[in-house]
């Protein structure tokens, strides 16, 4: 016998002591990071960079495949004791010697899951992790000149890029509010004491939002650089408007940090995406109800909100509790009780 | 359906203005559920794996005695903590809120012969939808006893103290059996329907992995104790069936807790379904520790009311439940578990004798009087 097939046979005996359990039941209890376990994180330390923002060093479980400069990673944290999953750009270099990584958060107003992980999180916590991903990367073969054009948050992703590959001639421009508020500024005024790195902050409390179109005042080769640029829809809509002006846009490569913000209304279009089937639905009547209306097979049974019979996936939009008028929003794993929900917006159920 | 309608002087707004009261308790808690709740679910949950293992790990040494009594004990701890405190509330989806795929009650499987999805289906369903409706909550009895003087008396009643005391022996087994409505399904047609032979089959799985875990494998590895592990491993099965098979019986059979039939619920209110709630359960007073051990199914009216709330806040919603009960003046049925225990047994016995046919109903017996 193979030592895999032995390895799977003793794995299934194993299974049968612990039976209903599963063996990793018991092993994560003492030891969650383990290879083969799901994927988590340790957090070991949290240091401030600015006044609304924190980079997190986390310690990877076994399974961690590692990360290419420019990606972000899934995390889910328990927030008030609910998980919550958020996406945040890996801050570190892809080689760091000590197997950590970095993300660094900037809590934005309201912001459950950033406020808590700048201002409230304390090392040792565990988090859950997915696997990095994302393709706003560099190339492979070095591009000769570079150019990142970043704003607020939006340089995480880019510092990640910076601490990783070194290029011969990189530009930056960068927008923040005030001097203070330009997360990872000593790191970045070091690298350009290095000669490493010239940079152009743009402090749009006094400076104003920068306006693209006078992009060639700050830099005037930008056209003939590879440009990567991260920051709020606004200025890579304007940014990717003036690229594509001036022919160049297969240089500018962006990327959108919280697409599509739902808002939560009263009913809206539902779409049970498992069926294929969309219908109107107003705020007051139970999804349950809606979905039986339009003929989609959807489970159920006490339809008051007390079996748990009619749980469902939430796939996109937002849902209200009929009892409670708690407002729920999809995001992966989010089930809600359709017997007691209603329309808050457009929304997609699995069924 | 019993003499006296308990609830005679509620006027209807009075029932709606208790629907309020008790959404508001509950809207208190829920917007208050936090990190606390969730480390104690986690908390309660390590320790049972925990004590599970160390027991299991004594047991292996279970020829020497002293080493099987604490096994033996700490298993039939384990094994309680696992069905009542733990399995039980979060197949209620007590837990769902927290958003752990891991502690939710799609995913969670307990240790028990009865698959968790289809014991949701009966109890959360079936049963806390229609509690103590005759007929439509099978809860009652179980199908094999008789639990209300208007039920139709049978000779087979006769033996119901025996059946209910070999039930409670092997309780996991009979809520299987009830899960499946072994009894309906028998009939030689409905044995047929593919569906009812699916249920079957997971819950001969899960039988045969729970049987072969605790009788066979855990035996065989304790080697020389193999014997002593098997009567360790059967008696802690033994102590949680009848362990709770007391609670529940606590639950809805002691003398003050009332019934209902079939018709009283048609088009039921919000306020009249939490008020049969109320009058369908009883409560089982002592320490937290008892609480724990019951997995707060001593707390059973206010679960009954809020069935999907955290267990842990059942002690605090009670005492404003049980304000209610006075503000309305009703009765709220609770006392020490021997009492409880024994007022549920009485019942048993004294209805597996027929009574005096027809128990006099409030309004039959004015017309009598009007007659006369
Ligand atoms: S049908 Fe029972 S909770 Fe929705």
């Amino acid at each position: 016998m193979t030592s895999a097939a032995l390895r799977s046979r003793a794995w299934k005996l194993l299974e049968m002591i612990t039976t209903p359990l599963l063996p990793s039941d018991y092993l994560d209890l003492v030891s969650p990071l383990r290879a083969g376990a799901d994927l988590r994180g340790r957090i070991e330390a949290v240091h401030p960079e600015t006044g609304d923002a924190a980079t997190l060093v986390i310690r990877p479980g076994r399974g961690w495949r590692g990360h290419t400069a420019g990606q972000y990673v899934r995390i889910g944290v328990d927030v008030d004791g609910r998980r919550l999953w958020r996406a945040y750009s890996l801050t570190s270099p892809t080689n760091r010697q000590d197997g950590r990584v970095t993300i660094t958060v900037k809590a934005i107003p309201d912001g459950k899951v950033s406020n808590h992980l700048v201002r409230r999180v304390k090392p040792g916590t565990l988090v859950q992790l997915d696997q990095p991903t994302g393709d706003f990367v560099l190339p492979k073969a070095k591009p000769a000149k570079v150019l990142y054009l970043t704003a607020g948050s939006g340089i995480t992703p880019v510092m990640g890029m910076l601490r990783d590959v070194e290029f011969d001639d990189v530009v930056m421009v960068h927008c923040a509010p005030r001097p203070q508020d330009v997360i990872f500024r000593d790191d970045l005024h070091d690298l350009v004491a290095d000669k490493k790195l010239r940079l152009t902050e743009v402090h749009t409390d006094t400076d104003g939002v920068l306006d693209i179109a006078r992009l060639g005042e700050l830099v005037p080769d930008w056209a003939e650089r590879e440009t990567w640029a991260c920051g709020p829809a606004g200025l890579l809509d304007a940014a990717e408007e003036f690229w594509s002006e001036h022919g160049v846009e297969e240089r500018l490569h962006t990327e959108r940090f919280r697409p599509g913000i739902v808002v939560a209304g009263d009913g809206g279009e539902v779409t049970f995406s498992a069926t294929g089937k969309t219908v109107d639905a107003d705020g007051a009547t139970p999804l349950l109800d809606v979905g039986e209306e339009a003929g989609v097979l959807m489970p159920s049974g006490c339809r008051m909100g007390i079996c748990f019979g009619c749980v469902t996936p939430l796939k996109a939009g937002a849902v209200r509790d009929l009892r409670t008028g708690e407002i729920t929003e999809a995001e992966p794993g989010v089930l809600i009780q359709t017997c007691v929900s209603a329309a808050a917006g457009p929304c997609d159920i699995q069924r | 359906m019993t003499a006296i309608d308990p609830t005679a002087h509620l006027t209807a707004e009075q029932i709606e203005e208790l629907g309020r009261e008790l959404d508001a308790i509950r809207d208190e808690v829920i917007a208050s559920r936090g990190e606390k709740d969730a480390a104690y679910i986690r908390k309660v949950i390590s320790a049972q794996r925990k004590l599970e293992l160390v027991s299991r790990g004594v047991l292996l040494f279970s020829f020497f005695p002293p080493a099987w009594l604490i096994g033996t004990a700490g298993l039939s701890v384990a094994k309680i903590m696992d069905n009542m405190e733990i399995g039980h509330n979060i197949l209620h989806g007590q837990w769902d809120w927290m958003r752990d795929p891991k502690i939710h009650s799609t995913t969670w499987e307990w240790d028990h012969v009865s698959p968790s999805d289809q014991w949701r289906h009966s109890h959360n369903e079936l049963h806390h939808t229609y509690t103590n409706v005759i007929g439509k909550d099978n809860d009652l009895g179980y199908g094999i006893m008789r639990v209300d003087e208007d039920q139709k008396w049978h000779p087979f009643h006769l033996g119901q103290p025996l059946w209910n005391f070999i039930n409670a022996c092997f309780f996991e087994y009979g809520i299987a059996a009830y899960d499946l409505e072994l009894g309906k399904n028998l009939h030689k047609r409905r044995r047929k329907n593919p569906e009812f032979r699916a249920r079957a089959k997971a819950v001969g799985r899960k039988i045969r992995k729970q049987v072969l875990k605790d009788y066979v494998i855990h035996p065989l590895l304790s080697g020389p104790s193999f014997l002593t592990t098997l009567a360790a491993t059967f008696t802690a099965n033994l102590v949680r069936n009848i362990w709770s098979h007391s609670v529940i019986m606590c639950g809805h059979f002691p003398e003050g807790v009332q019934v209902f039939e079939r018709r009283s619920i048609k088009g039921e209110t919000r306020g009249q379904w939490y008020l049969r709630q109320m009058m369908g359960s009883a409560n089982i007073s002592g320490s937290r520790a008892m609480h724990f051990m019951t997995g707060n199914l001593s707390h059973q009216i206010e679960h009954h009311l809020f069935p999907d709330l955290p267990s842990n806040r059942y002690a605090e919603v009670a005492v404003k439940v049980r304000a209610l009960f006075e503000k309305y003046e009703l009765e709220y049925v609770t006392g020490p578990l021997p009492k409880q225990v024994f007022s549920a047994w009485h019942k048993v016995f004294r209805l597996s004798l027929p009574n005096k046919k027809p128990k006099v109903k409030t309004p039959d017996r004015e017309q009598e009087l009007v007659a006369a």
